[in-house]
C-alpha cells in the first residue's frame, strides 16, 4: 500500500512539472515556431535566484519565490530581444542560439555557483502521514500551486482577448495580422508567459531537487518528450502526456530493478511507442505546412 | 616518360584553369595540403593529438549535415550513431579480440542497423515533431547501458581497448585520412543523383513523391548513410581515447555536432567540417581559460549567428565569391566580367 502512494505522490509531483514546464513551451513554439531548448536553462536560473536570495541575502523563501518569476522573466524577454527576433526566419539558427543561450547560462551558473549540489530550504516545514507514507507538505504545496497556475493560464487563454490572439496567432499567423494583431507583439508577450511559466515551475519545484548547473538536462528530455506525445501545440495533450509520462516514471523507479537508470528510458520508449500508433501525438493537430 | 609529362600538363592545367581562379577552392586544396604535411613540421604530440580528434569530429559534423542539411530531416540525436559506433568497436576488440581496421567497419555497421532502427518508426514523423523525438534515443540506448552495468562497464564505460596505430603521428595520419577521404566521398554524393533527390526531398517532400521518387526509401538511405560515416567516427574516437564511455551518448554530444554543423554553414559538408577545424582548436586553445570556456563558446555562437544566420563559411564564401547571372558559375568578387560567360557581374 505505502508503495502505492509512493507512486502516486512521486507521479503527480513529476507529472505536473512536466504539465508546467511543456505548456510553456509549446505556447512559444505555437505562437512563434520556436522551438526553445532553453525554456529549463530558465528552470534553472529561477531555482538558482532563489537559492540566491535566501541563502546569500537572508530573506524569507517567498520573496525568493517572486523575485525569481520576476528576474527570471526579464531574461528570458531581454535574451529574446536580443539574440532570438534578429533571426527569427532562420529556423536553424533559432534552435543553435537556444542551445548556446542555455550553455551560457549554465557556464554563468557554474562560475557564480560552482558545480556543488546545492539545496534551498522548503516553504512550509512538515509532514502529514498517509497510510505509513510520510508526504511532505512542501510536495502537497508544489502540486496544489502548480494546478492552480495551470488553472489560471487556462483562464487567461480561453478567457480573455489576449488568450484569443495567442491562439489565433498560433493557428495562423498571416490571418490574424490581417485580423489586426500585433503578431510581433504577441510573440514576445508569449515568450513572457512562457518564460514565466518555466521560472515559476522552477520556484515551486527548487525545494524538492537539488541544484546544481545542469539540472536542466534531464527535464529538457522530458518535457519533449511530452510535448511530442501530447501533440505539438496542444495544451491538453501536454497535461495528458505529462502525467502520463510522470507516472511511467514513478512507476519504473519504485517497481523495475535498476529503476532509477531506466526512468528515461521507459518514458522516452512510450512517447515512441505511442507515435508508431498516433505519429501527430495523442491530441495532435495537424499544423498545415506553410509551403 | 610522355604519358607522364601529359599528365602533368593536365594536371597543371586543371590547377590554373580550374582551381587558382577561386579563392575557395584555393582553400581547399592548402587545406589538404596542410593537414598532410602537418607532422613533417611539428612532432608535438598535444598539437597532432588536437587535430586528430577534430578530424574525427569534423566526420561526424558532416555526416549530420548529410542527413539533417541535405534531406531536412533534424537529427537530434546523433551522438546514437556516434555512440553506437564507438560502444560497437570497444565491444568487439576487448570481449572478440578484433583488431581496429576490423573493429571500426563493424561498429559502423552497427550504426547503420541503428540508423535502420530509429529510421522506420521516425519517417512517419516530420519537422519538429522528428527532432524531438530523435533526440530520445541515445537516451534510451544510455539507459541499457548504465543497466548493464558487466558488459558495458557502466558509468565509468569500456576502457583499455587496443590503440589505432603505434604512434601518434600514424594515429594522426590515418585520422586525417580517412576524414579527408569520408569527406570528399560525401561531398561526392551530395553532387549525385542521390544527393539531388535529398536537396529535393528538403524543398518540397510532396512534389518529389508526386514525381514518382519513394521518398521514405531515400530518406532511409540518408539515414544509414549517416550512420555510417558517423559510426566510423565513433570507432575513430574509441580506439583513439583508448575508451568507449557514456559521455559519447550524451545530449550535450547531439547538441554540440548540431551546434558545430548549423554554425559553419548546413547544406554544405564543407561548412560542417570547417567549423570544427575552427571551433574545436580554439576551444583548445582557450584552455588558460578552463572555467570560461565553455561561457565563451557560447558567446561566440550566439554573436556570429546574429550577423550571419546561414553560418560563418558560407557568409565568407559569398563574400568573397559571386554567381554570374548568366550561367551561374561562381566567380572571384573582384572580377568585373564572368569568367565563362563574359556576362557582366553586378
Amino acid at each position: 500500500m505505502g508503495l502505492v502512494i509512493n507512486i502516486i505522490i512521486s507521479g503527480l509531483i513529476s507529472g505536473s512539472v512536466y504539465a508546467l514546464l511543456a505548456i510553456g513551451f509549446s505556447l512559444i513554439f505555437g505562437v512563434a515556431r520556436i522551438v526553445n531548448i532553453a525554456h529549463t536553462a530558465f528552470y534553472m536560473l529561477a531555482a538558482y535566484c532563489i537559492y540566491f536570495v535566501t541563502h546569500n541575502m537572508g530573506f524569507h523563501p517567498i520573496w525568493g519565490m517572486i523575485a525569481a518569476i520576476v528576474l527570471v522573466t526579464l531574461v528570458g524577454l531581454v535574451s529574446y530581444r536580443i539574440f532570438i527576433n534578429p533571426i527569427r526566419e532562420h529556423e536553424g539558427a533559432v534552435l543553435i542560439a537556444t542551445i548556446a543561450l542555455a550553455m551560457a547560462f549554465q557556464e554563468i551558473m557554474v562560475l557564480k555557483f560552482t558545480g556543488t549540489f546545492l539545496s534551498v530550504p522548503s516553504l512550509v516545514k512538515g509532514y502529514l502521514v498517509i497510510l505509513g507514507v510520510k508526504v511532505f507538505y512542501q510536495q502537497l504545496l508544489t502540486f496544489c500551486m502548480a494546478l492552480l497556475v495551470m488553472a489560471v493560464l487556462w483562464v487567461l487563454l480561453m478567457k480573455t482577448k489576449l488568450g484569443l490572439a495567442i491562439r489565433s496567432t498560433a493557428q495562423d499567423k498571416e490571418v490574424a495580422n490581417l485580423m489586426g494583431i500585433n503578431e510581433a507583439q504577441v510573440a514576445m508577450i508569449t515568450m513572457g508567459v512562457s518564460v514565466g511559466l518555466a521560472a515559476f515551475t522552477g520556484a515551486v519545484v527548487v525545494p524538492l531537487t537539488i541544484l546544481e548547473p545542469h539540472m536542466w538536462m534531464g527535464p529538457l528530455i522530458m518535457m519533449m518528450a511530452v510535448v511530442v506525445l501530447g501533440g505539438l501545440g496542444s495544451l491538453k495533450g501536454s497535461f495528458m502526456g505529462a502525467y502520463i509520462l510522470g507516472f511511467a516514471e514513478a512507476m519504473v523507479v519504485f517497481l523495475a530493478p535498476m529503476g532509477a537508470f531506466l526512468k528515461g528510458s521507459v518514458a522516452l520508449s512510450i512517447m515512441i511507442l505511442v507515435l508508431l500508433i498516433r505519429p501527430e501525438g495523442l491530441f495532435g493537430v495537424y499544423f498545415e505546412e506553410e509551403r | 616518360m610522355d604519358l607522364i609529362l601529359f599528365y602533368f600538363r593536365k594536371l597543371f592545367t586543371v590547377l590554373k584553369n580550374e582551381v587558382l581562379v577561386l579563392p575557395s577552392r584555393i582553400v581547399a586544396v592548402l587545406f589538404f595540403l596542410i593537414l598532410l604535411l602537418l607532422p613533417l613540421f611539428t612532432k608535438d604530440t598535444y598539437l597532432l593529438r588536437i587535430f586528430t580528434l577534430t578530424s574525427i569530429f569534423a566526420i561526424l559534423a558532416a555526416s549530420w549535415d548529410l542527413l539533417s542539411g541535405f534531406t531536412g530531416q533534424m537529427n537530434f540525436g546523433h551522438a546514437l550513431f556516434f555512440g553506437v559506433g564507438a560502444y560497437g568497436a570497444a565491444l568487439l576488440n576487448k570481449y572478440a579480440g578484433i583488431p581496429p581496421w576490423g573493429t571500426i567497419p563493424l561498429g559502423a555497421l552497427g550504426a547503420v542497423l541503428a540508423g535502420l532502427i530509429i529510421g522506420i518508426p521516425c519517417l512517419r514523423l516530420r519537422g519538429t515533431y522528428l527532432a524531438l523525438t530523435t533526440l530520445a534515443f541515445p537516451i534510451i540506448l544510455m539507459g541499457i547501458v548504465f543497466a548493464l552495468p558487466d558488459l558495458t562497464g557502466g558509468e565509468l564505460g569500456i576502457s583499455g581497448i587496443a590503440r589505432l596505430a603505434g604512434s601518434r603521428v600514424t594515429d594522426y595520419y590515418i585520422a586525417v585520412v580517412v576524414m579527408l577521404g569520408l569527406s570528399t566521398i560525401m561531398w561526392k554524393i551530395t553532387d549525385s543523383n542521390t544527393g539531388i533527390i535529398f536537396h529535393a526531398i528538403r524543398e518540397d517532400e510532396l512534389a518529389v513523391r508526386a514525381a514518382g521518387i519513394n521518398t521514405t526509401r531515400y530518406k532511409l538511405l540518408a539515414f544509414c548513410l549517416s550512420g555510417f560515416f558517423a559510426g566510423v567516427s565513433g570507432g575513430l574516437y574509441a580506439h583513439f581515447m583508448r575508451i568507449a564511455g557514456p559521455s559519447t551518448l550524451e545530449v550535450s554530444m547531439s547538441f554540440t555536432v548540431v551546434i558545430w554543423a548549423i554554425f559553419g554553414g548546413i547544406v554544405t559538408i564543407y561548412g560542417p567540417v570547417g567549423a570544427v577545424f575552427i571551433l574545436f582548436p580554439l576551444l583548445e586553445f582557450l584552455r588558460f581559460w578552463q572555467e570560461y570556456r565553455t561561457l565563451m563558446f557560447a558567446c561566440v555562437v550566439l554573436l556570429i549567428l546574429l550577423y550571419m544566420p546561414d553560418g560563418l563559411l558560407r557568409w565568407l564564401r559569398d563574400k568573397i565569391e559571386k554567381e554570374c547571372p548568366r550561367c551561374k558559375i561562381r566567380n572571384i568578387a573582384t572580377r568585373d566580367t564572368c569568367r565563362i560567360c563574359t556576362a557582366p557581374l553586378d
